[in-house]
């Protein structure tokens, strides 16, 4: 970073309200607090569900549930570790907790509880956690950039990452009803609809096609089946025909619609919210090549790096994940496809 | 009329039955670790008196329906000690008392580290410490919402006081007035590389929970007079504060060449010597 006198001139930066919480674009159609809500809503209907949190209710939008149910809200302090084995406690005796934290927290910091308490044991705890991948412009230590690779180990967990506030709202009620431990990427504030625009419900396990398209297959997952979209609309003026599926539940993987989508000839790309080790893009290769289907995948994901603190747009665009630069890079791959036909 | 001083002859009648309690367990628990040879029978000797006092005493249970909803729970933290839990829940009838020969053998119900998928009567599944009281908070707190009067009980060691989530939970406990909670702490003064107090001292211990929130006595973990009076006197108490007793024992007890041998946190036996620690229990349970 240039922190020369001259660069220190008044001038137009991006400044923190670009690194905080709220994803949503100016004018974009937006949900607040869609997991708070849902859970309301959920724990209305199913005396079961219980909320927790290790300070952090505000920041994982479960302070809806605490104001607005008080009694089915507990908080444990800033406490990782000992919110995880209480979770884990209240599913032995019939409770389906949900319990927040930063993602980075709960993987990196509580990951023995999450482990051996609650995955082990199989029990139906639902851990809903902020701040996944490149959410924050804070840094490493609160970009959860590798918890789906360092979760995806575990066996019996079920792990989530939504689009949007329809996929969390839609989701909620079928985490409570999955009779064993989840762990899903929470998106909080602010939060944009984007997919109740297509005809699409989230249904826990399944990987479901968005838009269809002849030319290029985008695999995506979370936050950037957003985006994925966005390049697709982009790249249609420009006549390029793009699909994008959506798998939202990264494990268990819907190896069958992938591998279909997988067999027909197109350029394939996967598109993550999350370091390109040990995520989507490898979970889509590993089941390729069991399969026998040797094709190139370009992975559109962060890169094996520690990220740069600053704000979002800035950041997405320099690790290659904004809309910008998914279209770009879809670009240069087809480029020399075009020319060979034109030969 | 002169006032007796003659001993109740209901609790004279109570006290012997845990002593035989004790003895059959610290039994039950060599039959186990002569099955293979060596094992964590120096703790499973030192918990002995506190798990009768425990299994034939305190809690409320129903080894035929090992998940009766009214059953206090009781979690091992430290599921190394699953020789001691197996020799107790043996006692108890929880499972028949020729499976000890099992232990920690291919496909038995009784792992080398207590699982609660494998055994009627094991909770949790210990073994990585600093776990169980955290679990404990959330078993008592949904006993809590359910309206249920049971207990929960989580023996913990010393050594497992070093890990820092015990604190967490601890402190958590105290603010959510958790007193259907009994933490009973196994203090042996001995861990994987020594002593505790070389270690990692934790001393003073009860000063420590006390200044946690917690209600908390210390007795000798190998007088089954003294721990049967502490852990009524816990479980009577209405403070709404958890509460913790701190047993100090002695790895090995019973058996005085084993009390007596270097300390070890996994003891070797030798063949020849398992018949001699039978005779020397028997002898000591008599004397």
């Amino acid at each position: 970073m240039n922190t020369t006198p001259d660069t220190l001139a008044p001038q137009k930066r991006l400044t923190s309200d670009a690194m905080s919480a709220s994803l949503a674009r100016e004018g974009q159609r937006v949900t607040a607090a869609p997991l708070g809500h849902a859970l309301v809503e959920l724990a209305r209907r199913d005396e079961r569900v219980v909320g927790l949190s290790a300070d952090l209710a505000k920041y994982t939008d479960l302070h809806i549930l605490r104001d607005a149910m008080p009694d089915r809200f507990y908080q444990v302090g800033m406490a990782e570790q000992a919110l995880l084995g209480m979770a884990a406690g209240l599913a032995m005796e019939g409770f389906v907790p949900f319990a927040s934290t930063y993602s980075v927290f709960a993987t990196r910091r509580a990951y023995d509880f999450l482990c051996l308490d609650i995955a082990e044991a199989d029990l139906n705890v639902n851990m809903v956690c902020a701040l996944p991948g490149l959410t924050t412009g804070y840094g490493p230590s609160h970009q959860a950039t590798e918890d789906v690779a360092i979760l995806r180990g575990m066996p019996n967990l079920t792990i989530v990452d939504p689009c949007d506030a329809v996929d969390i709202e839609q989701a909620v009620p079928q985490l409570a009803a999955h009779d064993g431990p989840t762990y899903t990427r929470i998106l909080r504030g602010k939060v944009p609809r984007v997919l109740d625009e297509y005809d699409y419900t989230f249904e826990l396990g399944k990987a479901k096609m968005i838009r269809d398209g002849a030319e290029v297959l985008l695999i995506s997952t979370g936050l950037m089946t957003e985006r994925a979209l966005e390049a697709a609309r982009e790249l249609e003026a420009d006549k390029v025909d793009v699909a994008v599926l959506h798998v939202p539940t990264l494990k268990p993987l819907d190896e069958d619609t992938i591998l279909r989508e997988l067999a027909r000839d197109r350029l394939v790309l996967t598109c993550e919210n999350h370091t390109i080790i040990g995520g989507l893009f490898d979970a889509v290769a590993h089941a390729a090549i069991r399969d026998g289907i040797f094709r190139q995948i370009t992975p559109i994901g962060l890169p094996d790096e520690f990220l740069d603190a600053g704000a979002l747009p800035t950041l997405n665009d320099r690790y290659g994940v904004s809309t910008a630069k998914i279209v770009e890079k879809i670009k240069d791959l087809l480029h020399p496809r075009r020319t060979e036909r034109v030969d | 009329m002169p006032e007796t001083t003659e001993p109740d002859p209901v609790e004279t009648e109570r006290l012997q039955r845990l002593k035989e309690a004790a003895f059959r367990i610290r039994t039950n628990a060599l039959v186990q670790a002569e099955v293979q040879g060596q094992g964590y029978i120096g703790q499973a000797l030192d918990i002995a008196d506190v798990l009768a006092v425990l299994y034939a005493d305190q809690l409320n249970l129903r080894p035929e329906d090992p998940e009766w909803e009214g059953r206090d729970r009781c979690l091992l933290s430290i599921g190394h000690y699953a020789i001691a839990l197996y020799a107790a829940l043996a006692e108890a009838r929880f499972f028949p008392l020729e499976e000890l020969q099992t232990y920690a053998t291919d496909d038995s119900r009784l792992p080398m580290s207590a699982m609660a998928s494998y055994t009627p009567g094991v909770e949790i599944s210990g073994g990585s410490l600093g776990h169980g009281l955290t679990i404990a908070n959330g078993v008592a707190l949904g006993l809590k919402r359910k309206s249920n009067p049971a207990f929960v009980y989580n023996i913990l060691s010393d050594g497992e006081l070093n890990e820092g989530s015990t604190w967490e939970a601890a402190a958590v406990a105290a603010h959510h007035r958790l007193d259907n909670l009994i933490a009973i702490v196994d203090f042996n003064d001995q861990q994987a590389d020594g002593k505790s107090s070389q270690m990692l001292g934790m001393d003073p211990v009860e000063a420590k929970f006390e200044s946690f929130g917690w209600i908390a006595r210390r007795v000798d973990g190998n007088d089954i007079t003294a721990v049967l009076t502490a852990l009524e006197e816990l479980r009577s108490l209405e403070a709404g504060r958890p509460r913790c007793l701190i047993a100090d024992t002695k790895l090995g007890k019973g058996v005085d060449f084993l009390e007596d041998r270097e300390k070890l946190h996994f003891m070797s036996v030798a063949p020849e010597e398992w018949t001699m620690a039978h005779d020397r229990l028997k002898e000591t349970s008599q004397s």
